[in-house]
């Protein structure tokens, strides 16, 4: 029984740990690799007319 | 209408990078999956369910190709080059927080599995269910797995059961002032 409370007190400092190195990790900045990825998808998307910027962005 | 749900991918970057990095313990493999996911979420938009937790359809996503990589390659990728550990400044636990850094490393020691429950229900707040059905096992495994990850952390750490209880209660009084301010 007091096994099981210590037990459940390690998982919560255990998780709260967890979320800091979590938060720590998505707190950083968004790399510009994965924006211009999704403007090359979106140019891709818009068909012909957005063709070449699609081009333009991958050569970068 | 509704907007383009792919209007939302770019929030979910974050979290999938966290997740990546959880589950590779390498930065630059990390991001070649998640870019991997980005394009497949991008064009597969159509099987993403209006409505459902675009979160949890993203990390099935990358957490399908991460293992799919892994029985390619016969084994756990583990190429660990410490960015988890290394990048991040180490901030003093003056207030009994466990080291992070020493906690970074506990929790790299953990298997695949034990690493994915505990950051989907330990730190990304998924429940049991939501994260019993991302990694298409039954909610009994996932909550076995996570148990068995916490043991584990504080096995390596060497945390014992004072040492914890002190912890926990200042750790416990900090979020909580924290979340009160």
């Amino acid at each position: 029984m007091a096994n099981e409370i210590e037990n459940s007190k390690q998982a919560r400092l255990i998780d709260d740990n967890l979320k800091r190195v979590y938060q720590d990790m998505i707190s950083e900045d968004i790399p510009d690799r994965f924006l211009n990825l999704l403007d090359q998808l979106k140019a891709q998307d818009g068909g012909a007319a957005s063709e070449e910027k699609a081009e333009q962005g991958e050569q970068k | 209408m509704s907007a383009d749900p792919r209007e939302e991918l770019v929030t979910h970057i974050p979290a999938l990078r966290a997740f990546a990095l959880s589950l590779t313990r390498n930065g630059s493999l990390a991001d070649d999956m998640v870019q991997d996911t980005l394009v497949k979420g991008w064009t597969k938009i159509d099987s993403f369910q209006a409505g459902t937790n675009m979160r949890a359809w993203l990390f099935t996503i990358l957490r399908n190709t991460y293992y799919s990589n892994r029985r390619k390659a016969g084994r756990e990728v583990s190429d660990v080059d410490g960015v988890m550990t290394n990048s991040l400044s180490e901030k003093p636990a003056h207030d009994g927080r466990l080291q992070m850094k020493d906690f970074r490393v506990a929790f790299e020691q953990l298997n695949d599995e034990q690493r994915e429950a505990l950051i989907l229900v330990g730190a990304s707040g998924f429940s049991y269910e939501e994260a019993a059905e991302m990694c298409g096992v039954a909610v009994g495994t996932i909550k076995s797995r996570t148990n068995r990850g916490r043991a584990r952390l504080a096995e390596i750490m060497g945390l014992n059961e004072h040492e914890a209880l002190e912890m926990t209660d200042s750790a416990t009084m900090a979020v909580v002032s924290a979340r009160s301010a």
